[in-house]
């Protein structure tokens, strides 16, 4: 069920180069919010459509979202201030399944796919599971959120470029630790799901991804945000990122 | 207060406001805002005799006070819409204006047929759309074709038959009068006007399918001129759209000479659109003492 709730701003931070992080008042959003889903946010006056941005985490009625500046929406909305309101609906979309990921889980963000991981390890902690994060960037100035992950629980860092932590992809990690894991879960850019997907399958491991595509309504209307998925028939079908995802089960995808 | 009642083709809308045909859905998704027996009629997604899968994405594009789309008519097929949509829609005190479009005239006639005997209030034909390559936009281009086309689908109704018009014409007046001629009951407009946007860093362009259908505020003066020609040249029903956001909005499609009118893109924006647009055309009404809504119709004075 989707609500449109009138948020007023708590804080907005800048947490690196095009990087903000906004938590706004949000109670009647949060009480529905599942790991996983997205908020649809009106950008100001000039931006006819709202801006999809990632659920990061949220707590007492507290919704925290973390996003990139990409356009004009997003820099209208990262210059918003304490106390300023934000129309927004949600929760929307269809979010992960921590549980049927296993005891043993690995939670991979690839730069501003990062944020909508951080409530899954949460959630995944509080289901008595022991998660681990696997958290790639470009470079240095774009690392986030590493100390939160990091205060609960073992997370490795990447940076393309080698000029922070390990240099390397995501996928590097995870292929030396894939035999130690029960489940796979990624929200990142495409090509890095599709080789998340490809490693998670060879080891027969469930795997999860969140993915992303330009849209409209945000709640399954106006059929834009089309995600080719295999049919049954072994034809391709269309999904829709906002209703049907953004989360799929990676055997899904038609990569 | 002012009634709102619009008698449209022998229908009996309960206000003007309706949803225009693939901005809506089925209705689930905005059923979830708002109680859809609030507005006068919903305009489903548009229906194909099997299921069409759609063009891939990317399938929208934003532009200044607008969007472009090319979602190419995905939609799960007549029967499945029959079967599992039409018993949904019918909880709900609102007119279910079903759309329909095909490939061939036979297809055309076999849609409308179909439709005539499930229940669904009005037929609302599209012979406009931009994103399917055979059918849709190139019945509504041509007069002769037309006059075909909607002839042939009105032998086959047995409810009212809404046609509805492309803007991408020279002269629209001259497709609304085949149209009459032919039969149609009513015509809607205007479906979207081909437009196209480029990726300058790729310089390919941004959608799927090259070119899409723009709609949206931007469009709104385009609908209103349209609609004020169109209103002179027939004397059957209109159904008017393009870009309307607003009660205020919806006052002037009315001058202009629609009956009814049909909100779209503006849902986007904000999902309750429609019924912050009831109150405020209730509110103008009552404030200039028009007591019912076809005292507007067609009232502009030039």
């Amino acid at each position: 069920m989707s609500i449109q709730e009138i948020c007023r701003v708590a804080d907005c931070t800048r947490l690196g180069e095009g990087l903000y992080s906004i938590t706004m008042h949000a109670p009647a959003i949060c009480e529905k919010t599942q790991v996983g889903q997205f908020v649809h946010i009106a950008c100001g006056e000039g931006n006819l459509l709202r801006r999809p941005i990632s659920i990061c985490d949220w707590q007492d009625g507290k919704l925290r979202i973390v996003f990139q500046v990409k356009g004009e929406g997003t820099k209208w909305l990262a210059a918003r201030k304490e106390g300023d309101e934000l129309d927004v609906l949600g929760p929307l979309g269809h979010g992960f399944d921590t549980k049927a990921l296993g005891d043993k889980p690995i939670f991979i963000g690839g730069g501003i796919g990062v944020p909508p991981m951080l409530a899954c390890v949460k959630k995944a902690v509080g289901e008595g599971a022991q998660p681990r994060a696997v958290l790639g960037f470009r470079n240095k100035d774009a690392v986030i959120l590493e100390d939160d992950f990091k205060a609960v629980c073992e997370a490795f860092v990447t940076t393309d470029d080698g000029s922070y932590a390990r240099h390397g992809f995501v996928t590097d990690v995870l292929k030396e630790i894939v035999a130690d894991t029960t489940g796979v879960a990624a929200c990142g850019p495409k090509p890095m799901l599709k080789a998340i997907a490809a490693i998670a399958d060879a080891a027969g491991l469930p795997c999860q991804v969140s993915m992303e595509e330009r849209m409209g309504c945000g709640i399954g209307a106006c059929l834009v945000c089309a995600c080719a998925l295999k049919a049954e028939n072994g034809e391709t079908r269309y999904g829709h990122v906002c209703k049907d995802g953004p989360v799929f089960d990676a055997k899904e995808v038609a990569w | 207060m002012a009634d709102l009642r619009v008698n449209f083709c022998g229908v009996e809308l309960k206000n003007p406001i309706t949803t225009a045909s693939g901005t809506f859905g089925f209705g689930h998704e905005y059923g979830e805002f708002f109680d859809l027996s609030l507005l006068g009629g919903v305009g489903v997604k548009g229906l194909t005799p099997t299921e069409r899968l759609g063009n891939p994405a990317p399938r929208i594009a934003e532009t200044p006070a607008g969007i472009l789309n090319c979602v190419g008519l995905q939609n799960p097929g007549i029967d499945r819409f029959i079967e599992e949509q039409i018993p949904f829609l019918r909880q709900y005190d609102t007119a279910i204006i079903a759309n329909v479009s095909g490939n061939t005239v036979e297809e055309y006639e076999g849609m409308v047929e179909k439709i005539s005997d499930a229940d669904v209030d009005l037929i609302e034909m599209n012979i406009s759309c931009p994103n399917v390559k055979c059918g849709g936009m190139a019945f509504g281009t041509r007069p002769d074709m037309v006059e075909e086309v909607v002839s042939a689908a009105k032998k086959k109704a047995k409810k009212p038959l809404i046609v509805k018009l492309s803007p991408n014409v020279t002269d629209i007046t001259e497709i609304a009068r085949a149209a009459e001629a032919a039969g149609a009951d009513a015509l809607s407009l205007i479906n979207t006007l081909l437009g196209m946007r480029i990726n300058i860093e790729t310089r390919k362009p941004i959608l799927s399918n090259i070119m899409g259908g723009l709609s949206g505020p931007a469009v709104f003066p385009v609908a209103v001129r349209m609609v004020y020609q169109v209103r002179k040249a027939v004397s059957v029903p209109i159904l008017g759209m393009g870009g309307i956001r607003t009660g205020k909005d919806i006052v002037e499609m009315l001058l202009a000479g629609a009956d009814a009118v049909a909100m779209g893109t503006v849902m986007f924006a904000d999902p309750m659109a429609p019924v912050k647009a009831l109150r405020e055309l209730e509110d103008w009404m009552d404030a200039h003492g028009v007591k019912s809504v076809s005292e507007l119709s067609g009232a502009v004075e030039v």
